[in-house]
């Protein structure tokens, strides 16, 4: 969800910052382009429109042009408007019902719904202590009630055995008679994917939550949606009547404006997020964030908890403290340079940096990508243990030697021994210092972020 | 493919886009019942094309051709709709290739990819279907080795269509499934394999590789494997379809693209912008559920249908 909002919102703001003050029209300029990225990010028109008018109402006032940094206050007011506009974001998922809590799933073909049930059962089992029913009614699609009975299984919750030509309304009812019979706390209900302006099918669905009164019902909705997102959220709410949204691939690189547009035309509040492909990657709404990744300043969380995820935080700390120590050796630099590789593309991380976005090409150019990692890991992988625990062996005959096992030349051999260096001293000296929270799995010297980055 | 009756394909394509370009072709008739071409007509025309999921900078564009030597003058809604079908249809028109099959390789190799949930299993159904009509020996790989059940959804189809499917167990590497694939349709002698791929997002690295994998492996078989890669998009998708068809086409080298659920009420009209920008063959469109709602491409059809106009 980065690319075309953040350089676009960074121009703009960029160019806001280097004035002193600013007239009306300075921002109506800035709204223009302010308003083309929006749409650009898939945002529906309408909402673009009400998004413009409120900005605007509140940029051009007395408090901007008379604010110290008339830039960053607007940045500000239009950070605050599109949180304000995504939000709220502790909307939980009501239980507050009788048990079993029906909880109905709506949806397009293909926005994830069978998935997002199965991640839904294992969050409301292991964080809310619930018993969880699920039970597919897609009747329609080949082996959905087979996918959602292998989630169920993987969550470790129990899935309605499926009946050989039984209807959704039936299975819905037969699901709540289970629920019930066999005290289960909540039932989850998969339905078939559906066209909104599939008159037959939308009925249908009418049917089954008039069936079994829903606590909830939730339209799983694509990140990647268009403008075509906000008509489908208005069909199902005025047809179904929704209670909440659930945000699916927020994790692909969507521009997401789709969120913001069926926020603001239902009414109903975004209460889950779906962040991965792993049964447990489903968030409760972050709207600070998504608005934080709109505007360009950066998905700071995902960085964070992306390296979580993959860096070994045992053998990181382990790495960190004989660093400190003046221990660190070039095995130890392999070892970072494979988890920053874990993490995934160079590119896409450097993306989340606040202010990367307009600096990519810059970074393309310095080739700072994934080949050079991995041509650092095969110059260290040609070296012997003993060679890595101890560079000092390192002659002129053992780095030819090295250059050619890896492919590469001499030169590359000494560049890398060279950042290497620099590294051990820096941390050398940080460790006398004492610093604390030296960042783990650091990335090697001459890739460190510029200045003016911070985490 | 065969072609179906004309009637048939398009009051399909038609029935499902005329509920959209409804609302397109009512923003066009509100705006210019008779009216003048002054710059704020300009400016709504633009944002009707905008909300079309046309994009920022194709509705600038052809706005600004529609404009030129009408500028000021009176005009109508019909006029304005065949000038965008018109401009519409000469962009897709070159894009507008069907899928060839080479009948020198045996299999002719076709590879389905892209994100998740767009509909790539559903399109290798549709697929099969319409090639065993005529005629010919079809294979399909199972190779979605990572959804739950995956692999139990195209054998569904298998059994529909009359096709063996070659599986394995979920969890295994699906490169090595389409080794094996090729492999036992080169032995069964079928004409078509048709390998089915996980969904990914297209920023995750990994998974990328793994596709540019399935690819490298194949070849191992036949270093002219795949024949065809084909990126399903899903119509419903915004202006991140940019961004999937400019990073897979960097990992694998895409021969051409299918769009699925065009008999939603979104417009798919991403797709001009994407045919101006990458040129990219456009084989086929989804407009249903049905083995029979896979069709042609047809520049001018479509064109017209988005603006409302009878072909």
């Amino acid at each position: 969800m980065f690319d075309g909002l953040s350089d676009k919102f960074g121009d703009i703001f960029d160019r806001l910052k280097k004035r002193g003050a600013l007239s009306e029209s300075d921002v109506s300029e800035a709204m223009r382009e302010i308003r083309v990225a929006l749409l650009e990010a898939d945002v529906a028109l309408p909402v673009v429109k009400e998004f413009i008018d409120g900005v605007k109402e509140q940029a051009v006032g007395h408090d901007v042009l008379k604010s110290v940094t008339p830039g960053q206050m607007v940045i500000k007011v239009v950070n605050d408007h599109l949180i304000e506009m995504l939000g709220p974001e502790d909307a939980e998922i009501n239980l507050a019902a009788t048990a079993p809590v029906p909880i109905l799933m709506v949806g397009l073909q293909g926005s994830g719904k069978t998935t997002t049930t199965g991640k839904l059962a294992l969050r409301l089992k292991n964080r809310d202590r619930k018993k969880v029913l699920v039970a597919g009614l897609d009747v329609a699609r080949p082996a959905a009630q087979e996918q959602l009975a292998q989630l169920a299984k993987q969550a470790e919750v129990e899935c309605l055995v499926s009946v050989f030509g039984e209807q959704p309304v039936g299975i819905a009812k037969r699901a709540m008679d289970t629920g019930r019979r066999e005290g289960f706390d909540v039932v989850i209900l998969d339905t078939a994917g559906r066209l909104a302006i599939d008159q037959a099918l939308m009925s249908e669905v009418a049917d089954i939550r008039n069936t079994v009164a829903p606590a909830e019902t939730l339209l799983v909705a694509d990140a990647m949606s268009g403008q075509d997102a906000v008509n489908v959220a208005k069909e199902f709410n005025e047809k179904i009547g929704i209670t909440g949204i659930v945000l699916t691939r927020v994790d692909g690189d969507a521009r997401g404006g789709a969120a913001l547009s069926m926020r603001s035309v239902t009414g109903c509040p975004i209460k889950l997020m779906g962040v991965g492909e792993k049964l447990d990657a489903l968030e409760s709404f972050q709207a600070e964030r998504i608005a934080g990744r709109i505007l360009g300043m950066g998905d700071v969380v995902g960085l964070v908890e992306k390296a979580a995820e993959v860096v070994d935080q045992e053998k990181a700390e382990k790495i960190a403290k004989r660093a400190m120590k003046g221990q660190f050796t070039l095995e130890d630099l392999q070892e970072q340079l494979a988890q920053v590789k874990k993490m995934g593309d160079l590119g896409g991380l450097m993306g989340m940096l606040p202010g990367v976005g307009k600096m990519k090409k810059q970074i393309a150019e310095a080739n700072i990508d994934d080949r050079m990692i991995a041509r650092q890991e095969a110059i260290i992988l040609s070296m012997t243990p003993k060679e890595r625990r101890n560079p000092k062996l390192l002659n002129a005959k053992r780095r030819k030697r090295i250059a050619a096992g890896s492919g590469t030349s001499v030169q590359d051999v000494n560049r890398l021994l060279k950042q290497y260096q620099q590294m051990s001293s820096m941390m050398k000296k940080m460790g006398k210092k004492g610093m604390q929270g030296m960042m783990p799995g650091g990335m090697p010297g001459g890739m460190m972020p510029p200045p003016g980055m911070k985490f | 493919m065969n072609d179906a009756p004309k009637t048939g394909w398009l009051s399909r394509l038609k029935a499902g886009l005329s509920r959209s370009s409804s609302a397109l072709t009512q923003g066009i008739n509100d705006l210019f019942t008779k009216r003048k071409l002054d710059a704020a007509a300009i400016e709504e025309l633009e944002e009707i094309l905008i909300t079309s999921d046309l994009g920022v900078a194709t509705a600038a564009s052809l706005t600004q051709k529609i404009a030129a030597g009408r500028f000021d003058q009176e005009v109508t809604s019909e006029e304005i709709r065949s000038a965008l079908a018109a401009e519409i249809a000469q962009i897709l028109e070159p894009v507008a290739i069907p899928l060839e099959l080479d009948t020198s390789h045996s299999p002719h190799v076709i590879l389905v990819c892209g994100v998740n949930g767009v509909g790539k299993t559903t399109t290798i159904g549709k697929l099969a279907q319409t090639y065993v009509e005529t005629g010919k020996k079809v294979v399909l790989a199972a190779g979605d080795t990572f959804r739950a059940a995956a692999i139990e959804q195209l054998q569904i189809w298998g059994e529909r269509t009359n096709c063996p499917v070659i599986a394995t167990e979920l969890g295994k590497d699906a490169a090595g499934l389409a080794f094996d694939a090729l492999e036992q349709a080169k032995s069964m002698n079928a004409d078509i394999l048709l390998i089915d791929t996980a969904g990914r997002l297209q920023n995750k690295t990994e998974l990328m590789a793994e596709l540019g994998k399935i690819v490298r492996v194949i070849g191992k078989i036949d270093d002219t494997a795949p024949h065809s890669c084909l990126l399903v998009l899903d119509a419903t998708t915004g202006q991140n379809a940019h961004s999937q068809v400019e990073i897979f086409a960097e990992m694998i080298d895409v021969t051409g693209l299918i769009v699925t659920k065009l008999d939603g009420s979104s417009k798919g009209g991403v797709l001009v912008s994407l045919a101006e920008k990458f040129g990219l063959p456009v084989h086929a469109v989804g407009v249903g559920e049905q083995a029979e709602d896979l069709r042609p491409f047809k520049a001018e059809d479509f064109a017209n249908s988005l603006m409302g106009l009878d072909g």
